[in-house]
């Protein structure tokens, strides 16, 4: 039982940075942007996140830093793939290069000794009061961190903004079809920018998760593909939140098989069980046959 | 009727890259009537209408609305100003609903978040209901929770007029708007714009099909080459002088053509089925016959199995089951190079597409079909003289205005484009002819010049399946007509029992177009 509980108590926590990495890419690509960089975008996001706190010593500033480097690398992204109308799936791939390039330089000049000015910590765990009490229930939906918390609020708030609002609507609209969207007044390329930044600024807290959250510290690629794997949950679910959130679910399970699993087979390979979400991602893309936007993908000309 | 003008446009001019589009056009809207803009492809009828809902911005020249002089920067300023436009190519998202499509927009919010822009509650009931008295009051049935895929174009097209009626239009311009439609659904769309009319909603109405102007428009725009040529009255005008105005030139609308002299079968179809992209059933159970020396015109609504039946004839498609025989050997496996091996001449749905390769010469194009046969090819090497040489004689042959045989494909017009590709497929030997939209987008010039390569194919002894939705063509081509709906052939008659009304029936997929019998999938003889 208490194996079964810190597990999925475990599941929760690391299908979050998929989750929020999955909505990045809802935004974006509900709006017709194909978003493959959403991996660079948590990325540089966790590095700066890291760097920030690290030298004011706020978590709440590397809060702030790693919000505005995922909206700006978001913004990157749009401008070159909105404005001037780039391949989207290689401005994405660019972005990542990028993102691995100048976080790694960064990580050997300023985040290790002897310039490391040590770390600013990560944020503490915020059991919800008399809730986190309730056996089973408590320690695996009420005793996380706060990322964690505001990761399932937003699986709620997207579900609303996206099937009951006009911004919601607008943004289905643009990614299905343009054109009928332009000649009803809707501003296709400031609906795009929006919703492609909107996606930016929860890959960045992807990104902060990962090292305000769970390592407290920044390390070369750390994202080990995360941001990939939020793609497949996007796909797997449908480019829907509910959708979305069940997959990153399913690979938050399959991580924290694998990371207690280790402990109890020492004699399998660490490396063979850490296949075990990729292994899954693969298998999962197989089952259903997605259809994505219309217009994902297609820069948009004005008449 | 009033003659108050509601829209007024002045001295438009729009000029792109080489072309000058719209040359100081004039155009006066009064209020409560039908204008019919008519004019040939690339005349400027789109153009002008863009410019009126703010899609283009115009270079020169002036809008009023009622009076008032409108600046048209965007839609937005077009919707205002009470214009609603209904595109040719429906402005609809099929994966949404009626309500969703029309409120798109102009949404209507409550709740507690309401005060927030674009993040409210949408208020659908509210927006359904409005939907609903506006069905009402104009006769325009829907329903608000049905999704756009699933509705007939007819319906699609109520969708888009409801569309413009949500945001207050009274001036409705619709592109072309039969163009989707059976003659039928036309004649319900003719009903709709007397009732919106009436109610005091102007319209302003572009074609190309001159019957139907002069069955429905108050008055007649023509339009050639960016200019306004003239405007006329319905009750004086005929088709031959609207044609005359058109294109500049008198036109002989009539095909002429003789009395057909059918020999052998070339082309046998046996219980024919094909799938389409999606994997459902387009072609059900087809058989057909066509004899050398007669053109059997298949007429049907665009969609219902004409292009997967065509592309399966052709190789380009596989077919299902069923058999496909051309001149007695079977071809229903063959490769596309072995249809054409076999006597085949194809003129495709979508030239741009499927028809040409927009990026290559003119000279190229031409010589697609056979580029790997002596002389053009010697070994593994292209002989360019041999296939310039014999490009520039068929650019000559068929009339096609290129400025030389090194333009690119892609730079012609439709007319021309689609005469390139008669040329490459006339220039090897032909006995079946399969020609699938042959004049879609194609002007009138070039519709009698290509209307005349297909009869004189026919009397050169060549079979011809001509595959159609324009109810015209097939009527003045065809020597017997087939009528397909929903991937079958519901229909086969000599054309002296096919009347426009008895044919458009049994496009709607009306079983009462014949009285005497029961319509079903039947074998042609």
């Amino acid at each position: 039982m208490e194996l079964v509980t810190t597990v999925l108590q475990l599941a929760l926590t690391t299908a979050t940075p998929i989750a929020l990495g999955a909505y990045a890419g809802l935004f974006s690509e509900r709006s017709g942007v194909v978003n493959i960089a959403i991996e660079g975008m948590m990325l540089m996001a966790a590095m700066m996140a890291s760097f920030v706190s690290a030298y004011t010593n706020s978590l709440f500033l590397g809060v702030v830093a790693g919000l505005l480097t995922g909206a700006l690398m978001a913004g990157l992204h749009a401008v070159v793939s909105i404005k001037y109308k780039t391949d989207q799936i290689i401005s994405g791939t660019v972005i990542n290069f990028l993102a691995a390039g100048v976080t790694g330089h960064l990580y050997q000049a300023y985040l290790v000794p002897p310039r490391w000015p040590g770390s600013a910590g990560t944020f503490p765990a915020m059991p919800i009061p008399v809730l986190s009490d309730i056996p089973i229930i408590g320690p695996i939906l009420f005793d996380h961190q706060p990322i964690v918390y505001i990761m399932v609020i937003l699986t709620f708030v997207i579900h609303y903004v996206l099937w009951y609002t006009p911004w919601g609507l607008r943004m289905r609209a643009v990614g299905e079809h343009p054109r009928a969207a332009d000649t009803l007044g809707i501003n296709v390329y400031f609906t795009r920018y929006a919703n492609v930044m909107i996606g930016g600024l929860l890959a960045g807290l992807a990104g902060i998760w990962l090292t305000l959250e769970w390592v407290g510290s920044f390390n070369i690629n750390m994202t080990n593909g995360r941001g990939f794997i939020a793609l497949a949950a996007l796909i797997f679910g449908r480019w829907t939140p509910f959708g979305a959130f069940g997959a990153a679910l399913l690979f938050g399970l399959a991580n924290a098989a694998q990371i207690r699993t280790q402990t109890m087979f020492p004699q399998v390979p660490a490396e063979f069980l850490q296949m075990l979400p990729y292994l899954l991602t693969i298998l999962v893309a197989t089952l259903r046959r997605p259809i994505p936007p219309a217009a994902v993908g297609q820069p948009y000309e004005k008449a | 009727m009033t003659k108050t003008p509601v829209l007024e446009a002045r001295g438009l001019t729009k000029r792109f890259p080489g072309v000058l589009a719209n040359d100081a056009v004039d155009l006066t809207l009064h209020k409560g009537e039908v204008l019919a803009m008519l004019g040939e492809n690339g005349a400027g009828k789109t153009t002008l209408m863009n410019m009126l809902y703010g899609l283009y911005r115009p270079d020169e020249g002036e809008i009023w609305v009622n009076g008032r002089r409108v600046e048209m920067a965007s839609p937005n300023e077009a919707i205002h100003a009470g214009i609603g436009m209904v595109h040719q190519h429906f402005m609809l998202i099929p994966v949404m609903t009626v309500t969703e499509n029309i409120m798109l927009g102009v949404e209507e919010t409550r709740g507690l978040l309401s005060r927030i822009p674009m993040l409210g509650r949408i208020n659908r009931r509210e927006v359904a209901g409005r939907i609903h008295s506006l069905s009402q009051q104009y006769n325009l049935a829907v329903n608000p929770d049905d999704f756009i895929r699933n509705l007939p174009v007819g319906i699609q097209q109520r969708v888009e007029i409801i569309k413009a009626l949500y945001r207050h239009a009274d001036i409705l311009i619709l592109d072309e708007p039969t163009a989707v439609l059976t003659p039928q659904e036309a004649e319900e769309l003719f009903v709709i714009m007397r009732n919106l009319t009436q109610q005091g909603v102007s319209i302003i109405f572009i074609t190309h099909k001159l019957k139907e102007v002069l069955r429905v428009a108050d008055r007649i725009a023509v339009m050639r080459q960016g200019r306004m040529v003239g405007t006329a009255q319905p009750a004086t005008a005929t088709e031959a002088s609207l044609a005359e105005m058109m294109v500049g030139r008198k036109v002989i609308l009539q095909v002429k053509k003789g009395e057909a002299h059918p020999g052998q079968p070339v082309l046998q179809v046996q219980d024919l089925y094909v799938d389409d992209d999606r994997r459902q059933p387009a072609v059900q159970g087809i058989s057909l016959e066509v004899r050398a020396g007669e053109i059997l015109g298949v007429a049907g609504v665009q969609g219902n199995g004409q292009r997967e039946l065509v592309e399966a004839l052709t190789g380009l498609r596989p077919a299902r089951s069923g058999q496909v025989h051309i001149g007695g050997v079977e071809t229903t496996h063959y490769l596309p190079r072995q249809v054409t091996e076999s006597g085949v001449a194809h003129i495709p749905e979508d030239r741009e597409k499927h028809g040409l390769v927009m990026a290559y010469t003119v000279a190229d194009n031409l010589c697609l079909n056979r580029y790997y046969l002596p002389p053009f090819a010697q070994g593994p090497v292209l002989n360019q003289t041999q296939i310039d040489d014999e490009a520039r004689t068929l650019v000559q042959k068929f009339d096609v205005r290129t400025p030389s045989i090194y333009t690119h494909a892609g730079n012609l017009s439709g007319g021309n484009k689609q005469k390139v590709i008669v040329a490459r497929e006339f220039s090897h030997p032909v006995r079946l002819l399969i020609a699938n939209q042959p004049t879609r987008g194609v002007d009138v010039g070039s519709i009698e010049f290509i209307h005349n390569q297909i009869v004189s194919q026919r009397d050169q002894g060549s079979a011809v399946l001509l595959v159609s939705a324009e109810l015209d063509e097939i009527l003045s081509l065809s020597d017997r007509v087939a009528v397909m709906f929903h991937g079958q052939i519901v229909k086969v008659m000599p054309i002296a029992e096919a009347s426009r009304e008895k044919v458009g029936l049994l496009m709607a997929g009306s079983a009462t177009a014949d009285t005497d019998e029961q319509v079903q999938p039947q074998v042609i003889k």
